[in-house]
């Protein structure tokens, strides 16, 4: 008998958090200036999802973890280049948009397909895992989504803790209102986990980790099957920053005591 | 042209009633309501007896009322849950459905949508009509960048944070309430919903209703003036400041992330704190930040605060830069100290 999880995360890449971003409008919808020379990191919650997954592998003999990404074929051979020596993983790549501006339910459709492909996933023992949301679309919903098309109807949102029994029940923390937890046991996989932060620090860089990652990073990058989103149904009427620059005001070399009164007042007023 | 059917859905909370993100969601499907000409308003809640909150809200104009109700839909599960949302969806034909972005709706509704076959934007923050056109507004990028946007497929969920709209109010109304029959499926059974567990913390410090944010930086973990580090007097000096001002609690990533890597900080603070990037947007009047440096991942997490002040040594940090309206240069211990006692 098998045992272990199949666990499969999704995850792409974003815009890195420091890069300034500005809206244009490209041929079929809006875009990103200069998209495809921003430097890109490992979608932030997608990240912590993936590291909670190999965990879990690491504890669970017999378990696999596959990162189903879906970018342009370049850039996600990038990303590989940054987080393939962090945990073992084997990438299913798919070659298209990365932008947050495409239609969640096209993604999940792509995503979806591509895990369905996948010739060796025991759907039986899949862990379907991804971010809460992303840092792009930022819509919190393609992991239900993929979820729902894949027929898992155990689910849970912004999770910060797995937990697995000897018996191979789950206890899984969900992050709800007023800062509290949302304590549920379920009977075992399938389920989909969209986590938070998680517990996990990022682990190091460990290039045994990389050299293994590397041998079925390339031929993924190579076989990744393009993604063929329609033209969006969705009319984009504007796009723009925020205009909330502050005019500050510098409070400085004022005696404490009058900073603390006038604090004080605001809080109170 | 389509003649818009909109469906408020809601859930009920643990006393049997709906939540103040539920009303207010309510108040904008109303005002949506009232903006589509020729369109319909119906309603739908989920809960144990979600029969007595249809009832309570009949007076919102909707011309057809509509509950599932039970033991099984009295938590917030995904299975039971989207049932539940399937079932009053399709009952109800409706080509609008607007729900508030709870942490239960944010789980169910997507998997809802999908199973219905229907398009879906969350965290909306705003409807605009131009004739039979419905516009919204949403963020990406987190929060980033503002985008207004339409569709044309129907049906289209929409979840509405909560902040945007004043709470329903209305007198109850003479409309029946139709009680629909949602059939229970072994799947109900595979998740057990055990309750809720407040996060290890000496207090709760996340108070989503309160006025104010303060926001605590990685800068009360460093050494002071005199070469040492005070974590127990800031952890005194912060805790007493949210005593007294009832303000919820915010946090720096690179503050939380200290506890995550094994380092000594404040155990009344934890992830769930963290405001930003890779944290929360939350919606306060007023926040005022002491010892962050105000960097961008950051203060997109201020989005939805109005007033902003913030305390650092540095006159050139982030704050300074356009993101705060009042920026004081002073010691955050010794200020916020005194702010505290002034309170």
């Amino acid at each position: 008998m098998s045992t272990g999880f199949h666990i499969v995360v999704l995850g792409s890449l974003v815009p890195d958090l420091l890069q300034t971003l500005e809206p244009v409008q490209g041929p079929t919808g809006p875009a990103l200036k200069n998209e495809m020379m921003l430097p890109a990191v490992l979608d932030p919650w997608a990240a912590h999802a993936l590291f909670e997954a190999a965990h879990l592998a690491a504890k669970t003999p017999g378990s696999k973890v596959w990162l189903v990404s879906l970018g342009p074929k370049a850039k996600l051979q990038q990303l590989m280049m940054s987080i393939a020596q962090k945990v073992p993983f084997e990438l299913v790549a798919i070659d298209g948009p990365s932008s947050g501006f495409t239609d969640p339910t096209e993604v999940a459709a792509a995503l979806a397909g591509a895990i369905e492909k996948i010739p060796a996933l025991d759907r039986t023992r899949m862990l379907l895992f991804g971010g809460c949301a992303s840092a792009s679309r930022d819509a919190g919903v393609t992991v239900q989504l993929v979820g729902e098309r894949l027929g898992v109807t155990d689910q849970f949102l912004a999770a910060d803790e797995l937990t697995v029994s000897a018996e191979g029940t789950f206890t899984i923390l969900e992050r709800v209102e007023g800062g509290k937890y949302l304590v549920s046991e379920v009977a075992g996989p399938p389920c989909a986990i969209a986590w938070a932060t998680g517990n996990l620090p990022e682990p190091p860089n460990n290039p045994q980790v990389g050299m293994q990652n590397m041998r079925t990073l390339m031929p993924a990058l190579q076989k990744a099957q393009p993604a063929q989103f329609g033209k969006q149904e969705t009319v984009f009427h504007s796009v723009e920053i925020p205009k909330q620059e502050r005019r500050t005001r510098i409070v400085k070399d004022v005696p404490i005591d009058e900073m603390a009164r006038e604090i004080a007042d605001w809080i109170k007023g | 042209m389509t003649i818009e059917t909109i469906l408020f859905v809601a859930h009920t909370e643990e006393d049997g009633s709906l939540g103040r993100a539920a009303l207010e969601c309510l108040t904008g499907a109303v005002e949506l309501h009232r903006q589509i000409a020729g369109a319909s308003l119906v309603a739908g809640v989920i809960g144990v007896d979600a029969t007595a909150a249809a009832v309570a809200i009949s007076g919102c104009g909707a011309s057809k009322l509509f509950a599932v109700s039970g033991p099984e839909f009295a938590m917030s599960r995904y299975a039971s849950d989207t049932a539940a949302l399937d079932s009053i969806c399709r009952t109800s034909g409706a080509t609008i459905i607007v729900a508030p972005a709870t942490s239960r709706f944010n789980r169910a509704v997507p998997g809802a949508a999908q199973r219905i076959g229907g398009k879906i934007d969350t965290h909306v923050g705003g409807f605009l009509v131009n004739g039979a056109e419905v516009t919204i507004q949403r963020g990406y990028y987190r929060q980033r960048m503002i985008a207004t946007l339409t569709r044309a497929a129907r049906p289209w969920f929409v979840t509405i944070d909560a902040g945007l709209f004043p709470k329903f109010e209305g007198a109850a109304a003479n409309t029946p309430v139709e009680s629909l029959t949602v059939a229970t499926s072994d799947a109900f059974n595979r998740t057990k919903v055990v309750g809720y567990r407040a996060p290890e913390a000496d207090a709760q410090t996340i108070r989503p209703d309160a006025n104010l944010l303060f926001v605590a930086g990685v800068g009360w973990t460093k050494k002071q003036a005199d070469g040492q580090v005070h974590l127990t007097e800031a952890a005194d000096i912060i805790l007493g400041f949210l005593d007294k001002s009832k303000a919820s609690l915010g946090s720096s990533k690179s503050l939380v992330d200290q506890s995550t890597e094994g380092h000594n900080v404040f155990s009344f603070m934890s992830h769930l704190n963290q405001v930003g990037q890779t944290g929360a947007t939350p919606r306060h009047a007023k926040g005022l930040s002491a010892c962050c440096h105000g960097e961008e991942p950051h203060v997109v997490g201020w989005r939805f605060i109005g007033e902003r002040r913030a305390i650092n040594l540095d006159a050139n940090c982030g704050w300074a830069q356009g993101k705060t309206d009042v920026l004081y240069i002073a010691d955050a211990f010794a200020l916020v100290k005194k702010v505290g006692e002034l309170l």
